[in-house]
Parts: C-alpha cells; structure tokens; sequence
C-alpha cells in the first residue's frame, strides 16, 4: 500500500511545513502519494512534483477550494483514500481543523502529532504538554497520522519528477461559510522555522515594550514569539504564541524574556538547541531549561544586549 | 436554543505531571484534578448565551468514571442548567467519545455543541471534529470569538497565520480556544445549588458504541531531560557565550 499526504498551500505556494510532513510520510511509506486540493494551483502541483520523496501527485481543482474549509476537503479525501494504508497531515492548524473529520468518516483512530516514527504502526507522540513521550501502535487498517513538523527536517524541494494526476471535486458543503482570513504580514522569518527565536512574556509590561525585542529580533533576523500570558494580556497578536495550545518552535536559538517558564510555554519550544532566559526572578521555572540564564531587569538587559550585539564583527543569519 | 458542551475531567494544569516507574502512564494518584482548561471557556460561553437570551437551556457532559461527575457539577455551579454522566472506565479514544456524543446529540438535540479545542492530558485535538464528521455538520474549531445570528454563528478562528472568520449555520460544533471569554468561578452558594440541579446518568454500554481503544500504548517514558545550563553574570558574557561557545549568533 501507498501513503497520501494532504499538501497545505495558498493555491500560489506550498506552506514549509508540508516539506517537514513529507520527509516523516515517506518515512512511513516510501510510496508517496501527495493530494493538493485548491484552485488554479497548478504551480502549487508543480512543485509538489519536483519533492524527489514523492512518487505522484493528485490534483483536484475547483472554485469552491479558493478557501481552505475542512468541511469541503474532507469529502475529497476520502474519495481517493482507497488504496492508501496511511492519510498523513502535518499537525498545525490545518491540519489540526481537517483530519479528525477524515478519520472519523474511516472510522480510524487517529494518532495526532507523532514526533519520530518507529515502524509503519508503531510511532512516539508527547502527551502533557510533553511531559511524557507516549510509544503507541495503532491497530486501525487504515491510519491517519498528523505530524508535527519541527521533529522532521523538511524535504529537499526539487531532483524529483513525479506524474500529477488530475481528479474530480467532492461533494461541496455549503452550510460553512469563509468569510475572511486577517493574516499577519511580516518580512521576519516565520515562527516556526525560525532559526532564532526571541520570545516576550507578561514581564514585558505592555505591547508597546515589545520594540526591544523587534530591535534584537532585526539584528538577529529573528522570528518573535510570545507567552500565552503576553497574548493574553494583548500586547502581541495570537499568531506569536508559543506552547502547549499554540506553536512549537525549535529553533537553534530560543530567547525568553520576561516568560516565567509555565509548563504549557516549556512545552512549546523546550526542545530548541539553546536556551537563553532573561528574567528577573531568579527562582523562575524558565531557568530550569536555559543553557544560559541571566538574572537581571530586561529593561537595562536588552538594549545592552542590542549594544553587544553592534559591538560583533559578524551576526549569524 | 439548546447548547450542550462537553466537558472532560484531567490532571490539573498546574500539576508537574510525573510517568510511572513502570512506563504504564503517568501518576494519577492523590493528584489534583481538574476541569479541562478550554472546556471551561465551553462553558463559560453557553452560560453567556443564555444570559444574553439567546439560548434556553445549556447542558453539559462528561464521559469518563465516577469523579468525571465533578466536572459536571462545576458546569453546574456555573450555570449550567442539567448535567449528563456517560459512565466508562479506562481509556476511551477521541472516536469514541464522539460516538458516545453523537448519541447524546440524538438524544438531546442541541442546536450548538460546545467544547474545548484539545484536551491537555492527551493532547489530541480531535473529538469536536469528529463529532462535527460523524454529524454532518459545521465544524468552527480553536475559537476566540463567537457571534450568534438568527440561524447561523460568526466565529473568528485562531490559526497559525493570524485570525479566520467563518460563518457556520445552526446546527454547529465549536471548539473554544483559551482567548474566548474569562471563565467564572463557581460561588459558594452556586455550588450548594448546583447539587440540587439534575444530572442524569448513562453507561456508555447501554449506548451501543464500542468504545474499545484502536490504540496500543506501548509504553509512556519521561522526555529526555536538558542538561542544567549556567547562570551568566553579565549581558557582556551571554553574547560572548553565544557568539563563541554555542556559536548560535
């Protein structure tokens, strides 16, 4: 049997975490199949195709996929899951929204957000806010597996050459409604592929602070995250969160500024390569986990962190 | 209008979760249970509906052993009108608990189903879509603010880019983010009441649904654990670290 993976796309380009979800499936599988489903997203097809891991490509083009519903999508997997043992998305909010709907129409216990994979059935998944790796075998005929895409190195995107077959739309459902998308732009490199990371938290005091870390985060070509707490408290929009209920990051270069360290926040970025805490309690949590901790009011910290940083030959990018 | 939100009993989220020595689970002895975080936003927000008068009745519902019936009692104490307890012990999957749902929403007929976006014990993210599946209806996940119309609801969505609004028609399943609303706490005199408030029991074998797991858990281990780092004394020496040591900037 084969693996199909769901591609998340803009009908213009593959989101990067797909490549994260494609290196994990053909783990599984060698025999990957990827299924893009859009409107007048040939070039979307056409990139899939050149992954050398993916042996062929089915593409289902309609108005009615302009605007990712998984209401929408999930009639059309379902309708080319026949022959495949596994149906395979990456575990962010795409994926997230729309598997469940898939695997329940299967009727297959799906296994969500497999951090490493052990054997066709066999995979390892964090549980509490990963306070416990779980080994799990899921003994459904049919799998549905959703990854997540920081445990997997993405993909090498072209050598490959694989057939893209056209196939026809699902049923439509028209009791959800897209209405519109508000989405955040920013030249920065995304959160969740980042390789540096500065994040804020509730110590930051207000929105309008977080321009030391968009100083830090220019010298550094860095992505900006954020506590829930500093969500919360609206000085930053959701779309930075990191932890538990919001974006795992592992970057090579975590930064935490004025974040306690809860366990729902460590969940979300505790498996980056270096961690450097910033606070002024020395007793806080986030310490725990930072390679280097410095004990000290961010507000003199950081723009003495930004002179240093002007003081250095050469910044990393 | 009815709305009826499921609610799941877990590990308190405060709660430094420990694995079993013999790698069957993790600790559940003498630890402090609680409501699932966004199960509480669930309800907080049929409660508001109500209030606002739009909605009638709000049922809630837990699925799990005896004590799940706390978490019912609290939905109560805080304006919950009747509760539902599904009996069933041991592990009970997402598929199942959306098969056990979904005849509760045969029986009850809600016109909303509410509950949380993910339960923080195993981390799934999965019933309210299927339930949304299993029904044929709308699915408005990871919520942050829901506006209810005559016959559909405007809920904007939390995702990975930013905000998404949809409009979903009635009958629809949400499922709450963190960011919905500030849930209430129970007072004392709510909570005397709530004992009070009717709250029916049901064995999930008397619904037919096989609720036996497709899961195997092999073993559950503690995560590897990071090295203690140290403790720098100066900004001056982290950047010297981190340029010459971790060779990370």
């Amino acid at each position: 049997m084969s693996a199909l993976l769901i591609a998340e796309h803009n009908n213009k380009e593959l989101k990067p975490f797909t490549l994260n979800a494609i290196t994990a499936a053909s783990q599984i599988d060698q025999d990957l199949h990827v299924l893009v489903i859009g409107h007048s997203c040939e070039a979307v097809a056409k990139s899939i195709s050149e992954i050398p891991n993916v042996k062929k490509v089915i593409h289902v083009d309609d108005a009615v996929y302009e605007n990712y519903l998984p209401e929408n999508f999930t009639p059309v997997v379902i309708k080319n899951s026949e022959n495949y043992s596994h149906i395979i998305c990456s575990a962010n909010t795409f994926g997230k929204n729309l598997m469940p709907r898939i695997a329940a129409l299967l009727d297959t216990s799906q296994v969500s957000d497999i951090i490493k994979v052990i054997s066709a059935d066999t995979f390892l998944r964090p549980i509490y806010a990963g306070n416990a790796f779980a080994t799990i075998k899921s003994t459904d005929v049919k799998k549905c597996i959703t990854i997540r895409p920081t445990s997997f190195d993405p993909a090498p995107t072209s050598g490959g050459s694989a057939e893209i077959v056209k196939a026809e739309k699902g049923e439509s459902f028209t009791l959800t409604k897209f209405i519109k998308r508000e989405e955040v732009k920013s030249d920065r490199p995304e959160l969740g592929t980042a390789r540096v990371v500065i994040s804020g938290g509730r110590g930051m005091g207000s929105g309008d602070n977080f321009k030391l870390i968009t100083a830090i985060a220019d010298k550094l070509n860095a992505a900006i995250g954020a506590s829930r707490a500093a969500v919360d408290a609206g000085y930053i929009t959701n779309d930075h969160q990191v932890g538990q209920t919001g974006k795992v990051v592992v970057p090579d270069l975590y930064i935490a500024v004025g974040i306690s360290g809860a366990i729902q926040h460590l969940a979300g970025m505790k498996e980056s390569k270096i961690i450097v805490a910033i606070n002024k309690d020395g007793e806080a949590p986030i310490f725990s986990v930072a390679d280097y901790g410095l004990e000290a009011d961010l507000f003199e910290a950081l723009p003495q962190f930004l002179e240093e940083l002007n003081k250095l030959n050469t910044i990393q990018k | 209008m009815k709305i009826l939100v499921a609610v799941k009993r877990v590990i308190d989220y405060n709660v430094q979760v420990r694995v079993k020595e013999d790698g069957t689970g993790v600790v559940t002895d003498n630890v402090k249970m609680s409501t699932n975080p966004p199960d509480d936003n669930a309800i907080e927000e049929a409660v508001k509906i109500k209030e606002s008068g739009k909605a009638k009745e709000v049922v809630a519902v837990t699925i799990g052993e005896d004590k799940a019936q706390e978490t019912v009692r609290k939905a109560l104490a805080v304006g919950a009108d009747k509760g539902i307890h599904v009996k069933v012990d041991g592990i009970i999957e997402p598929l199942a608990v959306s098969k056990i749902l979904q005849k509760i929403v045969e029986k009850e007929k809600p016109d909303l189903v509410f509950m949380g976006k993910q339960a923080i014990d195993d981390d799934c993210n999965q019933t309210g879509q299927m339930l949304a599946a299993l029904l044929n209806w709308p699915q408005a996940t990871f919520a942050s603010k829901i506006e209810v119309k005559d016959k559909s609801l405007e809920v904007t969505r939390e995702v990975d880019e930013g905000l998404e609004t949809i409009e979903t028609n009635i009958p629809s399943i949400v499922t709450c983010d963190l960011r919905l609303n500030e849930p209430r706490y129970a007072s004392l005199p709510n909570i005397m009441k709530a004992k009070k408030k009717p709250l029916e029991q049901i064995n999930a074998s008397d619904l037919g649904v096989d609720t036996k797991p497709r899961i195997e858990q092999i073993k559950v281990e503690e995560p590897p654990k990071r090295k203690a780092g140290i403790k720098v004394a100066s900004v001056e020496e982290l950047v010297q670290k981190l340029k010459n040591e971790a060779k990370v900037i």
